[in-house]
């Protein structure tokens, strides 16, 4: 089979005449794949922020196709199922699944070991990210074999196009999780950084969840005009103070909701702090940069929330955590526990309320991939998400 | 739909290698500020370990700005000035100093970083040039504007589900 391959930073390639995946336990399935896509955190691998990848890794976790072989253990799938795979990989009966904790799935992730070593205790497997999630396979690829298959997949009924529904494997329940943390009330100002995908859910989702205004902060035009179709009013930050600009929307008074969809790799270098980070991650003293996170505590109003499904990977610095604890600030993250959301999101997308097919700018084949990943990044040719065809 | 509009995209391949040349700079500055002495040996032109204290000053100078600047390009413009000077000095010794084996190994480097800092100022200059601004305006996802899509859904019932157990037991 054919699949991207991450070979090293800014190294991925379309490489042909793999192996392609076999059962390896009753309750897998294998995976013919229709579409999957580029996300935002494939961008942290293909930049060299995370660590634990190796050479040859198949990358991609937002994946959707057809079911071609199901283990013998497997009584929810059967050949020919149309299904979109979360990209968290979850057992369904240890404790954290039980509790709809599934992105911290505590049997899902085969390097336990090491991934226990580091973040104190493992979180659930993931496709086609780092092994210390697990090193599975991911989803550029023609064929997937998905573990636990009975659990985490989610068959898709007839009339709905891959496009309609295959953010419903990450990014669209990432942006409503998002929303859904900030416990959002009709007088609320929800401020959301970043207008890349996720940020474009959160904040449509913001809005269905009845926020009275959404404000999103970012400084690519484009993004911007599609965060101001969705409902949002935009702050550009190349133009305009976010934190003056945020206190003349509130009266002074800043966001209750905050929401960041930025993660590690905040681009807002003008700032000094921005500075001060790209110091220290060029010596290595630090692995993100977490100017988003600051600017949050700063701007958020006193005992409100900050939201964080942007992805961040080690450690920071320089974080006003006084700040956050005096003004009582809660602090709701995670990666997101997909299977929570998706019967919901689902019917939404039944019945109309949402097409998430909006968010789509580029539609290539599988071999194009590896350029799509430096445009995406780069954010050329008015790129905001891109789907592949296997 | 697209509208053209003049917009600025940032050249990553430009800008890496602008933070190379930073460290680079630094490298050298240090090495002119610390070790004049040798310098001036190896080029030729002894007593003008001042100068080469001046030159390492420049260089760190302007390693700091590329690598702190949220605009790398005057300062790679400042390199290339730099650049103009040492060649000159270092032809000067060429002709004129005791070790002109030494001053021409250095001048070729030089020449060859000059070389680099050129092509990166090109490429700094390229993200000024005019690209195409898509306009999205129109994707909204929703079936009626934002105004009338304001709390469809649920609020209260999704904030119960986001609770860290706010999901309901049974799985299938």
């Amino acid at each position: 089979m054919r699949a991207l391959r991450w070979h090293g930073k800014h190294d991925i390639r379309c490489d042909d005449h793999l192996p392609d995946p076999t059962i390896e336990d009753g309750r897998d399935a294998i995976i013919k794949v229709s579409s999957c896509a580029i996300c935002g955190s494939d961008l942290h691998l293909y930049d060299g922020f995370m660590p634990g990848m190796q050479h040859g890794d198949i990358m991609g976790h937002e994946f959707m196709g057809e079911v071609m072989e199901v283990g013998k253990d497997n009584n929810k799938l059967k050949v020919g199922d149309r299904v979109v795979v979360p990209f968290t990989i979850v057992c369904g009966e240890c404790e954290q699944c039980r509790r709809g904790n599934f992105s911290v799935c505590e049997r899902s992730n085969r390097n336990k070991d090491v991934a226990d070593k580091v973040f104190g205790h493992a979180t659930a497997g993931l496709f086609g990210y780092t092994h210390l999630t697990g090193g599975y396979p991911g989803g550029q690829a023609e064929y997937v074999r998905v573990p636990y298959a009975d659990v985490g997949p989610v068959v898709i009924p007839d009339g709905l196009s891959d496009e309609q529904v295959l953010f419903l494997g990450d990014i669209l329940p990432t942006g409503w999780q998002a929303a859904a943390q900030c416990d959002i009330q009709p007088t609320d100002t929800v401020a959301v950084w970043g207008a890349g995908p996720v940020g474009q859910f959160a904040i449509r989702s913001a809005i269905m969840m009845g926020a009275e205004q959404v404000v999103c902060i970012d400084n690519v035009p484009e993004r911007l005009s599609m965060a101001r179709a969705g409902g949002a009013i935009t702050i550009n930050f190349d133009e305009e103070s976010v934190i003056e600009r945020l206190a003349e929307l509130t009266r002074g008074k800043g966001p209750e909701k905050c929401i960041d969809s930025v993660g590690m790799e905040a681009h807002a270098a003008r700032s000094i702090d921005s500075m001060y980070d790209r110091a220290k991650q060029a010596l290595m003293l630090e692995t993100d940069r977490p100017h988003v996170l600051r600017e949050m505590i700063y701007v958020c109003r006193p005992a409100g929330i900050l939201s964080i499904p942007g992805v961040y990977g080690g450690l920071i610095d320089k974080v006003p955590f006084g700040a956050a604890m005096n003004k009582g600030l809660t602090f709701r993250m995670g990666q997101t526990h997909v299977n929570r959301w998706t019967d919901d999101l689902l019917r939404r997308i039944q019945e109309g309320q949402i097409d998430p097919s909006f968010v789509i700018t580029h539609t290539v084949s599988l071999e194009q991939g590896p350029e799509m990943y430096k445009t995406f990044r780069d954010k050329h040719d008015g790129c905001i998400k891109v789907v592949l065809k296997p | 739909m697209s509208i053209p509009r003049q917009v600025t995209r940032p050249n990553h391949s430009a800008r890496t290698l602008a933070r190379g040349l930073g460290w680079l700079s630094l490298g050298l500055g240090v090495v002119q500020l610390l070790a004049p002495r040798q310098v001036t040996r190896f080029i030729g032109m002894p007593g003008s370990e001042t100068m080469v204290r001046a030159c390492g000053l420049r260089e760190i100078a302007t390693g700091v700005g590329i690598l702190l600047s949220d605009d790398p390009r005057p300062w790679i413009y400042g390199r290339i000035g730099g650049d103009a000077l040492d060649l000159a000095g270092l032809g000067w010794s060429i002709e004129r100093g005791d070790q002109p084996a030494g001053a021409a190994l250095a001048a070729g480097a030089v020449a060859g970083l000059t070389a680099l800092d050129v092509s990166c100022a090109r490429g700094l200059d390229a993200e000024r040039v005019p690209s195409i601004e898509w306009d999205y305006s129109d994707r909204s996802g929703f079936p009626e504007p934002p105004t009338a899509m304001r709390g469809k859904a649920e609020a209260e019932l999704t904030s119960a589900r986001a609770e860290p157990n706010g999901f309901p037991p049974v799985l299938h």
